[in-house]
C-alpha cells in the first residue's frame, strides 16, 4: 500500500501534535484543573493515536492509548493531576517524540515502552475508580452521537440551526452515504479523502460516525455525511466516486423536519462535562470548522487547511531568483539613466515597484515567528530547574516576532547556550535568593521584538549577574590580556571578555562567578548570522543579553562609499547619519583620532588605512565624508572619500576560500556588474 | 575517474601557460575558461588571492597563481585568462598567461614533482608529465586553492 504518501503529513502533524501536548502539559503542570488544557491534551493524544494507528505504527497507538486512559480519568475528575503524573506524562511524550523520530529516521532501534505503559496502567488503577481503564475512553467518547444516529442522519440544535441559517443563504443540505468496497485496506484514508472531496463542494456539517470514529476505522464500510453546498446531488456523487475503493454513493436531500430539533438529548447530556465541544473540535480537525462556537484551536487548523507546506530550498532559490533580478534591475536603471529615454525609464520604474512588492512577498514567505523555537523553551527551563533544585519562572515575551526562515533554523542553539547559562549560573538557588531578599523564584526573561530593521532577542535574568574583576582575573590568567590592559578596562567592557574566544571551557569557568560556556560559540553564531549580541551586568541585579539580528539575510538596503577607486558597502541598518567635517575637526586621545559629535565623543575610523587602500594620498582635502555608525553600544566614524548613494544589495558569500576575513562581511554586485564589497562593521574596531 | 574508462590510465588536461612553462590540470576540474575581466581586490585576503569576480551573478576568488607559484609577475595580455575550477565544492578563479590546448595524457608518464623540482613550490604541483619531447607541469590543485590553510586577517 502507498502508506509513504501520507508518511510526511503523517510526521508533521505528530510534531505538532507532541510540541502541543509539551506545551499544554507544562500548563496542566501550573494549573492541574484546568480541562480546556486537558482537552486539548486528549485531543492531541488522540489524534497521534488515531493516525499511528492507520500507518501502522502500533508501539506509539498503544502508548498514547494508555495516556488517554488515564487523560480521561483526569478529564472526568476521577483522578487528580499532580508532579507525578505529569511527570510520566512528560516521560510519554519523550518517548512519543523518540518513536516518531526513529519512524522518520527510518531506524529499527527498539524503544522500550512497556515500563511506562506499566506505569500508566498503575496510574489509572491507583485509584478506585470504576473506569478499568482501556475500553471506558473510546466508548465514552464515541457512542454517544452513534447510539441516536443511524438511518437519518440526526442533528443536534447547533447543527439544526446552521443548517437552516445556510438554507437562507441558498445552500442546499445533503445527507452522503458513502459505502467502501468490501476489505477496502486503509478504510480512514478513503473516508478521509472523501471528507476532502465534500469539503471542496461544501461545508461537511456532520458525520455518522463521528470523524474521530471514521479515522479509527471504527466503522463497517460506510458512513453518513451531511454536507451543505451550493453544488446539486449529482456532482456530489461524482466528486466522492472519484475516491478509489469507494463501492456505493448515494445523496439524499436532508429533510429537515422539525423533529430533529426535538432530539437534542444526546448533547445536553453531556454538555456539563465539556465533552460534546471536544468532540466537535476533533471533528473539525479533518472536517471544515462550521459551528459558530470557532475557537482557537479550530481557526489554527483552518488556517493550517489553506496554507501549503513548501521545501524550504524551494524557497531559497526563489529568494536567489529574487535577488538576480533586483541586480538586473538595478543594471536596467543605470541603462536607462545614460540613455535618457524616457519610456524606458517609466518602465523600468514599473519594474521596480514590481520588484520590490515581489521581494517583499518573498521575504514575508520566508518568515517565521520567533515561537517556533521559543516554544521549546519551558520544557527546556522546567527540566533544568527541577535538575538543579532552581525555581525559575520563565516569561516569554513576542513569540509572534518573525524572523527569516534560516535564521530561526541557526538561533535555536545559541539560545539555548544563553538561556542554560542564565539558569545555571545566573540565577541563584532558592535559599540564596532569599538571604539576599530577592523573591525566591528566580525569573528569566525571554524577549523578542522589533527594531527597524533588525530584531532583538534578549535574555535576561534577576539572578547574580557577572563579576566583572573575576572574568578580568580569569583573562589575565589565560594570558589572554595584560594586567596592565585589565586594569584599564571598564567593568561594561570586561564582562564583554566572556565572548572572546578561548576564554571559556565548561570545567574553568564554574570556578569563577560563573558565565561563559561557550559565549565564544554564540557570537561566532551571531555574527555569522550578520548580527551582533552584547551583555549588560549588574551585580546581585542580574545580566541581560541583548542578540540584534537583521530581518533577512539576503537582500538589504546599504550606503556604498569610495575609498579612492575602491567601493565599499555599509549596511543601512548600522548607519546613524552622514557628516562632513574638516581636518580641524579630528583631535586624539591618546593617539586615538576622536571628533566631538553633539557633544558625544566618537573614535575615527579611516577606512583607506583599515583595507590598506593604495591610496593616492587625498587626505588633505577640505573637507572629509564621516560615516556615523553604531557597533553594539558603541559608535564609530569611518571616513571615507565620497558617498555614491543608498541602494539595494544583494548580499553573495564570498565562499569558503575567503570566509575567514574579518571586516568584509560578504560581497554583493553592483548595477555595472562590479563586485563590491560589503563591510562589516561590527568587526572594524579591532 | 570517468575518462578512464575510454582508454586504460588516459586522463585529459587542460594546458595552460604561465611564463614559458606549460602547465595541466584535470579536465574534470575546469568548468570554464573566461578573458580577464574586472577583478575587485579584498583586503587583508593572503597575497596569492588576487581578488573577487563576478560569473554570472555569483563571486568567486580568483588567484593570482603566478604569485601562488613565486613566478616573476607579467602584464596582462590579450591571451591572459582566467580558468574557474572547481575543487570539492570550492570554486575558484586562476588567472593564467593563456590556454592553449586539451590534450590527453598518459599516466604512467607522469613523474613526481619530488623527482623533478625542489622547493615550496614541489608542493603545489602533483606530478611532471611527458608529453613527447615537451614537459607538462600538473598542479595540485588542492594545494594551490589552500585547502585546509586558515584564511587570516594580516
Amino acid at each position: 500500500m502507498d502508506i509513504n504518501q501520507y508518511m510526511g503529513m503523517f510526521l508533521e502533524e505528530s510534531r505538532e501534535h507532541l510540541q502541543t501536548l509539551n506545551s499544554c502539559l507544562l500548563d496542566l503542570e501550573n494549573d492541574p484543573g484546568n480541562l480546556t488544557v486537558l482537552d486539548e491534551i486528549f485531543r492531541s493524544a488522540h489524534t497521534i493515536k488515531g493516525m499511528s494507528a492507520t500507518m501502522g505504527f502500533t508501539t506509539i497507538a498503544e502508548l498514547t492509548h494508555e495516556m488517554e486512559n488515564v487523560l480521561d480519568m483526569l478529564r472526568k475528575g476521577t483522578l487528580a493531576a499532580n508532579d507525578d503524573i505529569t511527570d510520566i506524562l512528560f516521560k510519554c511524550v519523550d518517548t512519543l517524540e523518540q518513536l516518531v523520530e526513529s519512524v522518520s529516521s527510518n531506524s529499527d532501534a527498539t524503544i522500550e515502552i512497556q515500563p511506562l505503559i506499566s506505569r500508566l496502567i498503575a496510574i489509572a488503577k491507583g485509584e478506585p475508580v470504576s473506569g478499568t481503564g482501556e475500553p471506558s475512553v473510546r466508548q465514552a467518547t464515541g457512542t454517544k452521537e452513534e447510539a441516536v444516529l443511524h438511518e437519518g442522519v440526526k442533528l443536534d440544535d447547533t447543527e439544526y440551526n446552521v443548517v437552516k441559517s445556510a438554507r437562507k443563504q441558498g445552500l442546499e443540505c445533503y445527507e452522503v452515504h458513502v459505502s467502501l468496497r468490501v476489505g477496502c485496506l486503509l478504510k480512514s484514508a478513503r473516508s478521509y479523502m472523501v471528507m476532502n472531496a465534500l469539503e471542496e463542494l461544501g461545508e461537511v456539517i456532520k458525520s455518522v460516525p463521528a470523524v474521530e470514529e471514521l479515522e479509527k476505522e471504527n466503522f463497517d464500510n460506510s458512513f453518513q455525511v451531511v454536507v451543505l453546498t451550493t453544488v446539486d446531488a449529482e456532482k456530489i456523487e461524482t466528486a466522492v466516486l472519484n475516491v478509489s475503493e469507494v463501492e456505493k454513493v448515494e445523496v439524499f436531500p436532508s429533510v429537515l423536519a422539525d423533529e430533529s430539533a426535538a432530539a437534542p438529548t444526546p448533547p445536553q447530556a453531556e454538555t456539563q462535562t465539556d465533552k460534546p465541544v471536544a468532540v466537535k473540535k476533533e471533528s473539525s480537525a479533518v472536517s471544515k470548522p462550521e459551528k459558530p462556537n470557532t475557537n482557537e484551536h479550530t481557526e489554527k487548523k483552518l488556517k493550517g487547511g489553506q496554507s501549503v507546506r513548501v521545501d524550504i530550498d524551494k524557497l531559497d532559490s526563489l529568494l536567489n531568483l529574487v535577488g538576480e533580478l533586483v541586480i538586473n534591475k538595478t543594471r536596467l536603471e543605470q541603462i536607462g539613466l545614460t540613455h535618457r529615454l524616457s519610456e524606458l525609464v517609466e518602465t523600468i520604474e514599473q519594474m521596480d515597484r514590481v520588484t520590490t512588492d515581489l521581494q517583499t512577498v518573498v521575504m514575508k514567505v520566508r518568515m517565521v515567528p520567533v515561537g517556533q523555537v521559543f516554544n521549546r523553551f519551558p520544557r527546556m527551563v522546567r527540566d533544568l530547574s527541577r535538575e538543579l533544585n532552581k525555581e525559575i519562572n520563565l516569561i516569554i515575551q513576542g513569540e509572534e516576532t518573525e524572523l527569516d526562515r534560516t535564521v530561526i533554523d541557526e538561533i535555536g542553539d545559541p539560545l539555548v547556550h544563553l538561556l542554560r547559562n542564565s539558569i545555571d549560573h545566573g540565577i541563584e538557588h532558592p535559599a540564596e535568593r532569599q538571604a539576599k531578599g530577592k523573591n525566591p523564584v528566580g525569573e528569566v526573561r525571554l524577549i523578542a521584538r522589533h527594531e527597524g530593521n533588525n530584531v532583538i532577542i534578549m535574555v535576561e535574568d534577576d539572578g547574580k549577574g557577572i563579576n566583572a574583576d573575576a572574568i578580568k582575573q580569569k583573562a589575565v590568567d589565560k594570558g589572554m590580556i595584560t594586567q596592565a590592559e585589565a586594569d584599564k578596562l571598564e567593568p561594561a567592557e570586561a564582562v564583554r571578555l566572556v565572548f572572546l574566544p578561548g576564554f571559556s571551557t565548561a570545567e574553568t569557568i564554574t570556578d569563577v562567578s560563573g558565565r561563559g560556556v561557550g559565549m565564544d560559540a554564540v557570537k561566532t553564531k551571531i555574527e555569522s548570522l550578520g548580527g551582533m549580541v552584547d551583555v549588560e551586568t549588574k551585580i546581585n541585579g542580574g545580566s541581560k543579553f541583548k542578540i540584534r539580528l537583521p530581518l533577512t539575510l539576503a537582500i538589504i538596503q546599504a550606503l556604498l562609499v569610495n575609498v579612492s577607486e575602491e567601493i565599499y558597502a555599509i549596511p543601512l541598518g548600522t548607519i546613524d547619519s552622514t557628516i562632513n567635517i574638516t581636518p580641524q575637526d579630528i583631535k586624539t586621545i591618546q593617539n586615538q583620532e576622536v571628533i566631538l559629535l553633539r557633544g558625544q565623543i566618537i573614535p575615527i575610523v579611516r577606512l583607506a588605512n583599515v583595507l590598506n587602500v593604495p591610496t593616492a594620498n587625498t587626505q588633505n582635502d577640505e573637507e572629509l565624508f564621516v560615516v556615523i555608525v553604531h557597533m553594539g553600544e558603541n559608535r564609530a566614524g569611518i571616513i571615507v572619500d565620497t558617498l555614491i548613494g543608498q541602494q539595494e544589495i544583494v548580499i553573495k558569500s564570498m565562499g569558503k576560500l575567503l570566509a575567514g576575513i574579518k571586516v568584509i562581511a560578504g560581497a554583493t554586485i553592483l548595477g555595472n556588474g562590479q563586485v563590491a564589497l560589503i563591510l562589516d562593521v561590527g568587526a572594524l574596531k579591532q | 575517474m570517468s575518462e578512464a574508462t575510454y582508454s586504460g590510465n588516459d586522463i585529459q588536461l587542460v594546458v595552460f601557460k604561465l611564463g614559458r612553462e606549460e602547465y595541466g590540470v584535470s579536465i574534470l576540474q575546469v568548468q570554464e575558461i573566461k578573458r580577464i575581466t574586472e577583478i575587485t581586490r579584498v583586503p587583508h585576503s593572503p597575497d596569492y588571492i588576487k581578488g573577487v569576480m563576478n560569473l554570472r551573478g555569483s563571486v568567486l576568488p580568483v588567484i593570482d597563481l603566478k604569485k601562488r607559484l613565486s613566478l616573476p609577475p607579467e602584464e596582462y595580455t590579450e591571451d591572459t585568462r582566467i580558468i574557474i575550477i572547481k575543487v570539492e565544492e570550492i570554486v575558484v578563479g586562476m588567472i593564467v598567461d593563456a590556454v592553449s590546448e586539451v590534450t590527453t595524457i598518459d599516466q604512467n608518464s607522469i613523474e613526481p614533482p619530488q623527482a623533478v623540482v625542489g622547493g615550496i613550490a614541489a608542493d603545489y604541483l602533483s606530478g611532471v608529465g611527458k608529453l613527447e619531447n615537451r614537459l607538462l607541469i600538473l598542479l595540485n590543485t588542492d594545494a594551490i586553492i589552500g585547502m585546509g590553510q586558515e584564511v587570516k586577517a594580516s
